[in-house]
């Protein structure tokens, strides 16, 4: 059935009165609640509802995509109480349904507070998130990605239909202007800009594409909302298109997404057969279709002109940014790249106006972000707050903070091989596109890793570089070339071989790096190595001159020895990869210095602090 | 192993443009957990790109490679949430027990080696891949259990 203008507010009505009182069992099942058996734990509830005589009538079960608090999957909800359970097992299936015909909860697969030690009942009074501000994530856990109408239901498609009966392109344009929105992709550059540069542009056809390769280590954001709302990309891409003058547009994903694919492929399908998509959308004359175009695993495909020349199906180097993609983009015609959760934005301000979006967030970054909080916090995973949010309140209020007793918040990482870490002074930063990028990082597109001390930081340093050395096209020199002498120099460091005058090394290479490098890969490629030297001098003094690594993790730098504090409970023999801690049940242990791999699995098991980690001289 | 897959089946797909060329590549790659060299020309041909530029896309994406994969994958994932939990020293490990290096596969053609700069499944770090199979909170220890389960 295609829709019309006409047809549309009717049909969006029903859906939403189905969706308001329906009961419904929901689980998730985003990547990581599959990981964890989700497929497995739907299917036991589903024999289990049919065992109990309850049919789809009675209650639907419905696939969601990702809650975002991935460390609890997988996450099964029951609605329209909004009851939430977290570990599911598929054992669990019979408990869930016996307490749902009762009309009851089942108590122990509650979430308990840790501090209140009282099960909490409801999604929304769990602190991870009642903190939150879900925009970009409205509909992310809430509708089964596969099914158009659960979509529609929730509000898609109704910006589009109030666009096209109501509004001019250049209305569009303007209301996403005023809405100051910026790129979530981690350049921050003003979308309203790019789209009227693009609209003015001479040129035919006008593309617009969207970005789905997030390439930053540590983020996934973009993967759960292609994944559990694609209809909000698209529609957000459509909106694009009307008010820019595009006719065809492009979602490049990341191969290493497969589940983002089939499910955009499917939303793909699925807005085609309702009209919302393809040739004369909602019966107008504005006709907009979009293709996926898989990326190939390389990081510099999420730099803006690489990613075009993979389209084309060229190898993806980058080229230099004097010619606008706005005016010569993809196959040289005026071109719109933006990302993924920019693209979900743009729905929520055509409907709600710009005034609505503009009065959350700071003054020059309006809305909200979407974060990755992950590394060494108590909840991984998905936090979308305002913009202004400090770190602090990210990782200790909403994330629940360091997990382990004896463990100290050292430094987050935020905004990928292109940002930087900041120590714990600077958590007090309201996170938004300027206040990192002051203070030697960026927010980027949302990544934060937590780390804490028993990280080191000469170590993440380096691990960045690699990843970059790894990653860079090799196009030009100073990122090519600047790279490889970047990690000769950070290697000899964690090997025990440095030089105090390897620290100027360092800065000079830095400086090459950022003047002289083509693409943003290698102008913010030494972000991650300035800002470590910048806030943790004292560290890299300590692998220099004192030939320590406190954090234990650079193996020529370390020893692992146990203590008298042992007292002989064998867990750490047990975790030891090599097998190279021996010692009888309550006698002292000792570690065979000679296969010891300084993994320090013996050390994060101890409950008796018995192991200490001392210099490489031991 | 699914060798007798069509190359035709896989093109026609596709328009035949140069835009198709890194999905027809990825279709290749699936269906022979290789690009077999000899399919390469008929690739240029269809798409009308040069061999030399087929070969250049071909070594410039990592998802794709001539050499033949082993039969079971074991990809550690190197994002920076794994890489904080340890990421290393699995990949370090398991080099060791496998005796071959990342990107490498063994002899007998059994396992292969990979590392992958994050699947985007940070909660799970550190994380390692067994095939399609995703394994979260890996330690070094788990190693043994996954090589036997893999023989």
């Amino acid at each position: 059935m295609k829709l019309t203008l006409d047809t549309f507010h009717k049909f969006q009505k029903e859906q939403a009165a189905r969706l308001e009182g329906r009961k419904a069992i929901t689980v998730c099942c985003g990547t990581s609640c599959r990981a964890k058996g989700g497929l497995d734990v739907a299917s036991a509830i589903q024999t289990k509802l049919k065992d109990a005589g309850l049919d789809e009538n009675a209650v639907e079960l419905t696939q969601t995509g990702c809650h975002g608090w991935c460390e609890m999957g997988p996450i099964v909800t029951v609605e329209p109480e909004g009851t939430f359970y977290q570990q599911v097992k598929v054992e669990d299936a019979d408990a869930i349904v016996a307490s749902y015909t009762k009309g009851n909860a089942e108590e122990k697969l509650l979430y308990r507070d840790p501090t209140t030690r009282q099960r909490v009942a409801s999604y929304h009074a769990i602190p991870f998130y009642a903190g939150q501000t879900r925009w970009a994530l409205r509909n992310v856990g809430r509708v089964d990605p596969a099914n158009i109408n659960d979509s529609i239901a929730r509000g898609s498609y109704v910006a589009l239909n109030r666009a096209l009966t109501s509004m001019t392109p250049e209305g569009v344009l303007n209301e996403v202007a005023e809405a100051k929105l910026r790129g979530r992709g981690g350049g921050g550059f003003d979308a309203g800009r790019k789209w009227r540069s693009a609209a003015k542009a001479p040129g035919f056809p006008k593309y617009i594409i969207c970005n789905g390769d997030e390439g930053d280590p540590g983020a996934f954001m973009d993967r759960t909302i292609m994944e559990g709302d694609p209809h909000g990309v698209l529609e957000g891409m459509i909106l694009a298109a009307f008010a820019v003058g595009s006719n065809q547009g492009y979602i490049y994903v990341r191969q290493e997404y497969p589940l983002a694919v089939e499910h955009l492929r499917q939303a793909i399908k699925d807005a085609h057969a309702m009209g919302l998509l393809g040739d004369n959308i909602l019966g107008t004359e504005f006709s907009f279709d979009v293709r996926i175009a898989r990326g190939g695993g390389a990081f510099v495909c999420g730099e803006s002109s690489a990613l075009m020349r993979s389209i084309e199906g060229k190898v993806g180097e980058p080229r230099a940014k004097y010619v606008h993609a706005t005016d010569k983009g993809l196959n040289d015609k005026p071109t719109v790249l933006n990302n993924v959760e920019t693209y979900v934005n743009v729905p929520l301000i055509v409907e709600k106006g710009s005034q609505w979006f503009a009065n959350t967030g700071t003054d020059k970054s309006k809305g909200t972000k979407a974060f990755s909080v992950v590394g060494k916090v108590l909840h991984s995973g998905l936090i979308e707050v305002p913009m202004g949010t400090t770190l602090r309140e990210l990782i200790f209020d909403i994330a629940g903070g360091i997990p382990g007793k004896n463990r100290q918040f050292k430094a987050v990482q935020t905004g990928g091989p292109s940002g930087g870490c900041l120590p714990e002074k600077m958590l007090d930063l309201p996170v938004d596109f300027d206040s990192l990028a002051d203070n030697g990082s960026m927010m980027g597109s949302g990544g934060l890793i937590v780390m804490d001390d028993r990280n080191c930081i000469v170590d993440v340093a380096r691990y960045f570089v690699h990843f970059l050395v790894e990653e860079s096209c090799g196009k030009c020199v100073p990122c090519r070339e600047g790279l490889r002498h970047l990690l000769d120099v950070l290697e000899r460091i964690t090997q025990g071989k440095g030089k105090m005058s390897d620290l100027d090394t360092i800065e000079r290479l830095c400086d090459v790096l950022e003047n002289g490098s083509l693409c943003a890969l290698g102008k913010s490629a030494a972000n991650p190595v300035r800002s470590t030297l910048r806030y943790f001098r004292k560290e890299y003094e300590e692998h220099i001159n004192e030939h320590f690594c406190k954090a234990g993790v650079c193996p020529a730098l370390c020893t692992y020895k146990i203590n008298d504090q042992c007292t002989g409970c064998t867990l750490c023999a047990k975790v030891c990869p090599t097998h190279c801690i021996s010692g009888s049940r309550k006698e002292k242990h000792v570690i065979d210095q000679a296969k010891c791999i300084q993994c320090g699995s013996c050390f994060d098991v101890c409950n008796f602090n018995a192991i200490d980690i001392l210099g490489s001289n031991g | 192993m699914a060798t007798n897959i069509n190359l035709d089946d896989i093109l026609t797909r596709y328009p035949e443009e140069e835009a198709s060329l890194i999905e027809i590549l990825h279709d290749i790659q699936a269906a022979h957990r290789h690009l077999p060299r000899e399919t390469m020309k008929t690739v240029a041909e269809y798409t009308g790109v040069p061999l030399s530029r087929v070969t250049a896309v071909a070594t410039f994406y990592s998802a794709f490679s001539f050499e033949p994969k082993g039969e079971t994958v074991i990809k550690i994932c190197m994002g920076t949430a794994c890489h904080v939990k340890g990421a290393n020293l699995i990949k370090g490990e398991a080099e060791r027990k496998l005796g071959i290096k990342a990107g490498q596969t063994t002899k007998d053609g059994k396992f292969t080696l990979e590392v992958v700069n994050c699947v985007g499944a940070c909660a799970m770090a550190p994380l390692v891949i067994q095939n399609e199979q995703y394994y979260g909170k890996f330690k070094p220890v788990d190693l043994d259990k996954l090589l036997r389960t893999g023989e």
